[in-house]
Formats: C-alpha cells, sequence, structure tokens
C-alpha cells in the first residue's frame, strides 16, 4: 500500500494543487480512500489533515468507506428519473439486498446512486465499473449483475 | 488573495466612491466593508473578520451598486471598491434581501441569540417559515472557525465538511483534532457562538472538535491560565527557552 501512495504522490510531482487527481487515482487504486492513505497523502505533502479530510468528504465521488470490487452506480438525474430509474435502484436494491451507499456481504457490489452521468439519451443508466448499461428495465437487472458475480 | 497588510499600501492608487450620497475616498483594492465600516457606516455581517480574509459567507453585507445603468447587489465584504461606484447601503432592495436572509437564518438557528437580535433589528421576531423547518441550529456555516484555525493560528486543526445541507466545520475524521493546540479562537471568533468551550478541573474542553487538553499552571500564583499544548506551541515557534511560560504574565 505505501508504495502505491508514494507512487502516485510522485506522478503529480508532489503538487498540492492536484490534490483531487492524487486522491482520484488512490480511490482507482483501493475503491475507496482507506485512511492510511489520507494520512500519507498528507504527511508527505504537508496538506493539513482537515484538509484533505475536508475534500474527501465534500465530493461524492470520493468514498471513506470500504467499497466492494464492483460498484454498481445507478442514475436519479432528472433524465433517469422520469423514465423509471428509481424503479431500477428498488430492483437493484432487493436483489443486492442493501440500500444505497451499502455493499454486499461477499464485497462484491457496492451500490451508490449518482445524478447525472451525462449519458441522458440512453437513459435509465447503471453504470458497473466502467461498463455503461442504457436503457434498463427491471428484467435486465440480473442478468447484468450476472456478469459480475 | 493573499492578506494585504493595508498600511505599505499608503501610495496606492485612491479611488473616489459614493456610499447612501456621500463621497468617500479610499485606496484601490480596499472592500467596500472596510471602506463603509472605516467611516461608521453600519453594515451587518456575522463571517467578517479582519484577522482573516474575507469569504462572503453569511451574506448579510450585501449593498447595491450601481456602474452606469446597472444595479446589482453583492456583497460588501469580498467587492473591491472602484472608481465612481455607487454604493447604497440600505436600499429597499438590500433591506428586502437582508430580512430574507435573516429569515433563513433564523428557521435554522431558531433559538440562537445573536440570530434573533439581528432578525429583530430588522423586524423579524419570527421565522416566516413552516415550524417544522425550524432546527435550533447555532452554526451558521460561515466557516469563520476554520479560517481563523489556519489563517491566524497556523495549524488547521479544522476544516468545513462534507457538502450541501450536511456541510459543518468538524475535526478530521469527526475524531479528536490532533492538530488542535486548545488555543480557543475558534471560540472567540464564531459569530453565533456554536462552539462550546469549557475550562473545568485543570482541562480544557472544546467539545465541538473533540479535545481535552491540560491547563498549564502558573508556578506562582497557581491560576491555570493556557493550555500546555499551546504554549508548547508557542514557545516551539518563537523559540524561547524551556520553561519560559511556568510562571503566567500576571506573576512574571
Amino acid at each position: 500500500m505505501k508504495d502505491a501512495v508514494t507512487a502516485i504522490i510522485k506522478k503529480y510531482g508532489n503538487d498540492k494543487s492536484q490534490l483531487v487527481s492524487i486522491l482520484q487515482d488512490i480511490q482507482s487504486e483501493y475503491n475507496y480512500l482507506p485512511r492510511t492513505a489520507l494520512d500519507k497523502v498528507s504527511k508527505k505533502m504537508g496538506i493539513p489533515q482537515s484538509q484533505v479530510f475536508a475534500l474527501a468528504t465534500f465530493f461524492r465521488a470520493f468514498s471513506l468507506k470500504e467499497r466492494g470490487k464492483h460498484i454498481v452506480n445507478v442514475c436519479l438525474g432528472t433524465a433517469c428519473h422520469v423514465r423509471g430509474g428509481e424503479l431500477i435502484l428498488d430492483s437493484l436494491q432487493r436483489q443486492l439486498g442493501v440500500n444505497p451507499g451499502g455493499t454486499t456481504a461477499d464485497h462484491n457490489f457496492t451500490l451508490e446512486s449518482v445524478n447525472c452521468m451525462g449519458c441522458c439519451a440512453t437513459g435509465p443508466v447503471v453504470k458497473i465499473g466502467d461498463e455503461y448499461f442504457g436503457h434498463m428495465t427491471n428484467d435486465k437487472v440480473e442478468p447484468m449483475l450476472n456478469k459480475y458475480r | 488573495m493573499k492578506c494585504v497588510n493595508w498600511g505599505l499600501l499608503r501610495l496606492s492608487e485612491l479611488v473616489t466612491l459614493t456610499v447612501n450620497g456621500n463621497k468617500y475616498t479610499a485606496e484601490k483594492g480596499q472592500y467596500i466593508l472596510q471602506v463603509a465600516r472605516a467611516h461608521g457606516i453600519k453594515i451587518p455581517s456575522l463571517c467578517n473578520l479582519d484577522a482573516v480574509e474575507p469569504y462572503g459567507a453569511c451574506r448579510l453585507c450585501i449593498v447595491e451598486i450601481t456602474r452606469g445603468t446597472r444595479k446589482r447587489i453583492v456583497t460588501s465584504c469580498l467587492f473591491p471598491v472602484e472608481e465612481g461606484l455607487v454604493v447604497e447601503t440600505d436600499s429597499p432592495r438590500v433591506v428586502g434581501n437582508r430580512k430574507m436572509l435573516l429569515d433563513l437564518l433564523l428557521a435554522r438557528c431558531s433559538e440562537n441569540k445573536v440570530i434573533k437580535q439581528l432578525a429583530a433589528e430588522y423586524g423579524i421576531e419570527k421565522s416566516s417559515f413552516e415550524k417544522e423547518y425550524w432546527t435550533k441550529e447555532n452554526c451558521i456555516v460561515c466557516g469563520l472557525c476554520a479560517r481563523v484555525c489556519e489563517q491566524v493560528v497556523g495549524v488547521s486543526a479544522i476544516s468545513l465538511v462534507n457538502r450541501g445541507i450536511t456541510k459543518g466545520p468538524a475535526s478530521p475524521y469527526l475524531e479528536s483534532a490532533k492538530a488542535c493546540i486548545g488555543c480557543g479562537s475558534c471560540y472567540y471568533a464564531c459569530p453565533t457562538g456554536a462552539i462550546k468551550m469549557e475550562d473545568k478541573k485543570g482541562y480544557r474542553y472544546i467539545y465541538n472538535w473533540k479535545i481535552k487538553y491540560r491547563l498549564q499552571k502558573c508556578k506562582v500564583c497557581g491560576i491555570e491560565w493556557a493550555p500546555e499544548k499551546q504554549l508548547e506551541y508557542i514557545r516551539k515557534k518563537w523559540d524561547l527557552p524551556k520553561g519560559f511560560f511556568d510562571v503566567c504574565p500576571n506573576c512574571r
């Protein structure tokens, strides 16, 4: 773990203004922001712990809680909302047995809602990892999840 | 923008502006609020403190400015003066907007003395919002505590965390603030008394940041006069000899 964080900080040349990018890279490494990593960033870069914490809590894309292997993002933005995004979220909640923000017991999935992914034409949209699933219906939820099970 | 020592800017450009119909001369780079207060013009504000950079969070210091034919509402604490600027501090539009702000603040801080008094000055005894939305919050999330901690004390022990309706000042990880020196600057700076600090039985407590620090006892009179951690911080910063703070300022 230590080396990965050090390498990321090095990649950005210890530049304080790149803190968001650094946290993003750390998050893609571990799927969340481990506290030890944040403390390391704070120490190595000379940024007060409080400011790193403020930034990490400001953006919803950052998670301070450990997350599963696959992150399931359900879009609840305006376009997806009117096309039934809530129903898809409902269905996912039932199938995974977790509320938004929760992680399944096997640490395979974390369910999260987002407020727009910029692909409203294909709504309702669900994103798992880097893959987008457009025109979602309740029927498509299970086959979609099975790909990652 | 860095904190500027106005004393060094005496030779800078001067501008003339009109506030409530009277002409005033000010230095370029000063803010409307600064100039107005220097001339005894009353503009209410909560989040402004001379020791820190203006931030524009409470928005109570709004004024109406006229440039050419256009009128605009701006926060006077953040708006630099310029030549020919026309400012109204109590125009009907300003007062109306300010009342709305106070109405909102009063709904949030329905039992806060400072907010209640300010609202009363504008004729608001009770928030017009429905009671179910009222809260007994004291903090208005102006961030003054965090700004003082960063810019004046220089330890940045606390910050504004989260965002939106959950935003508020807090210590890192909502645990005891490790970097806090217990100086209490946040407590003294807070405009609404939202920070709870107490010196009790040899310890200083700042409940908001979950800290409890032992107080230094004066070796002569025995009075507990400051947290040990704060004195140690000052001692190191100024490279003072060990034991420099064993005696309180009164006994020295």
